[in-house]
């Protein structure tokens, strides 16, 4: 085998193993949701995440506009602080827009879903979702049905 | 009875031995004035030899892993009604664990034991003593590119496999089984991190290259040199090195959920 068509066929193999790369970043691990460029940040707190992940969608009436950034506890209230991006800016949300996580199927994981407002001014870059609703806690729910106390942590507002 | 206490003395320095001639043989490697221009074609040579050589096994392999853990998968999700997260499945498995194992494994049976009988027989045959008195370092002239080439490839080769892993579950799991396209690459995505799990799994890969390199190459610089020698070198290369793998990957996987 000559030198030249050795230098061709270890060409061909970096190029092949680049392009598997590429494949991987950006067809199995979504890395596209972070180079895109535009959008805008949102934030929300919740009393209670339930199994809400990093990654995990936002969705407008099931169509995913976004998605969990971060996941932090506010050290005074005690509450979670989500961090959501928007990826589009012409997805424009009243600002009385409320957050409510809500679970794929019974056993799914767990992710943000939007439902608009009717106000006329619509959420700039970093705003704060006011009217957020906690994850669906089982067995809270569980103990509530038991005892048929109004317990008025789960499922309120925060 | 003295004598086995003997003997077992005798192996333990001989082993202490050894790893000390494999690490300054190494360190005698890597360690000098880099000359990128002459050895470049020889690296070219060995990439070709340890790399594209490997290639139709690992391609081959990676298909065949990818579409029997969707077909696994599959079967038992198929009882939760879950056959929406098989894209996960069979991409966390892959990233994370296969993909670098069973290429380190094959990469040492294919490539480990060829650099093994190839440094022997030159051993076997004098062509290294011959370069030292032709003032050729051997370390430089057949080492050094060799280790190098199994550093390169061993990543690459790993993310060829799990590309090609994933294609084939893709092929069972959405053509054959009839799982949703955009509900298995959806779901895959939202669930494998590039940080977490893909650059982790490279790691991963490029420890093993290196392991499996060395142990390749001081095998074959350090065998008896002799027809038995050289096969035996060859056996233990690939015996240490899936070893090599199977313990580091438990202890690679334990830092990287350790959060390290």
């Amino acid at each position: 085998m000559g030198r030249k068509s050795i230098e061709f066929a270890v060409g061909v193999f970096v190029i092949l193993a680049v392009l598997a790369f590429v494949m991987l970043t950006f067809k199995v691990s979504g890395l596209t949701d972070y180079v895109s460029s535009g959008g805008y940040d949102l934030s929300a707190d919740f009393n209670n995440i339930g199994g809400l992940k990093n990654n995990a969608p936002v969705s407008v009436g099931g169509v995913k506009v976004g998605q969990v950034t971060d996941i932090t506890l506010d050290p005074t209230t005690f509450q979670a602080k989500v961090s959501i991006h928007m990826n589009s800016d012409n997805t424009k949300l009243p600002v009385d827009t409320s957050a409510r996580i809500l679970t794929q199927g019974l056993l799914g994981a767990n992710y943000i879903g939007l439902s608009p407002g009717g106000m006329p001014q619509n959420f700039k870059n970093g705003d704060q979702i006011q009217t957020t609703y906690s994850a669906l806690v089982l067995e809270n729910l569980i103990s509530q049905y038991l005892f048929s106390t109004s317990n008025k942590k789960s499922g309120s507002q925060s | 009875m003295i004598k086995r206490i003997q003997s077992l003395g005798a192996n333990t320095l001989d082993v202490v031995h050894k790893i000390g001639r494999a690490g300054v043989m190494i360190f005698r490697t890597l360690v000098r004035v880099p000359r990128p221009v002459k050895a470049f074609p020889l690296l070219i040579q060995q990439l070709y030899s340890v790399g594209v050589l490997s290639l139709i096994i690992i391609i081959v392999s990676g298909g065949f892993i990818g579409m029997v853990v969707a077909l696994q998968g599959y079967n038992t999700l198929v009882q939760f009604g879950a056959t929406s997260e098989l894209g996960p499945l069979l991409a966390l498995s892959v990233v994370r664990e296969l993909g670098p194992v069973v290429t380190g494994l094959l990469f040492a049976g294919r490539a480990g034991s060829a650099l093994t009988a190839e440094i022997g027989l030159m051993k076997a045959t004098e062509q290294l003593d011959s370069m030292e008195m032709i003032g050729v370092d051997p370390l430089w002239r057949v080492i050094s590119p060799r280790f190098w080439a199994g550093v390169i490839c061993m990543p690459l080769l790993a993310i060829i496999f799990i590309a090609v892993a994933i294609l084939g579950g893709y092929v069972v799991g959405v053509d054959w089984l009839g799982v949703d396209s955009g509900t298995f690459w959806s779901s895959m995505q939202s669930s494998v991190s590039f940080h977490t799990d893909l650059l982790n799994g490279i790691i991963k890969s490029v420890v093993f290259g290196v392991v499996v390199s060395w142990i390749a190459v001081y095998q074959g610089f350090d065998c008896y040199p002799t027809a038995e020698g050289i096969g035996r070198a060859t056996t233990r290369t690939v015996v240490y090195s899936s070893l090599a793998i199977l313990g580091l990957d438990f202890v690679l996987t334990a830092m990287m959920m350790g959060g390290w």
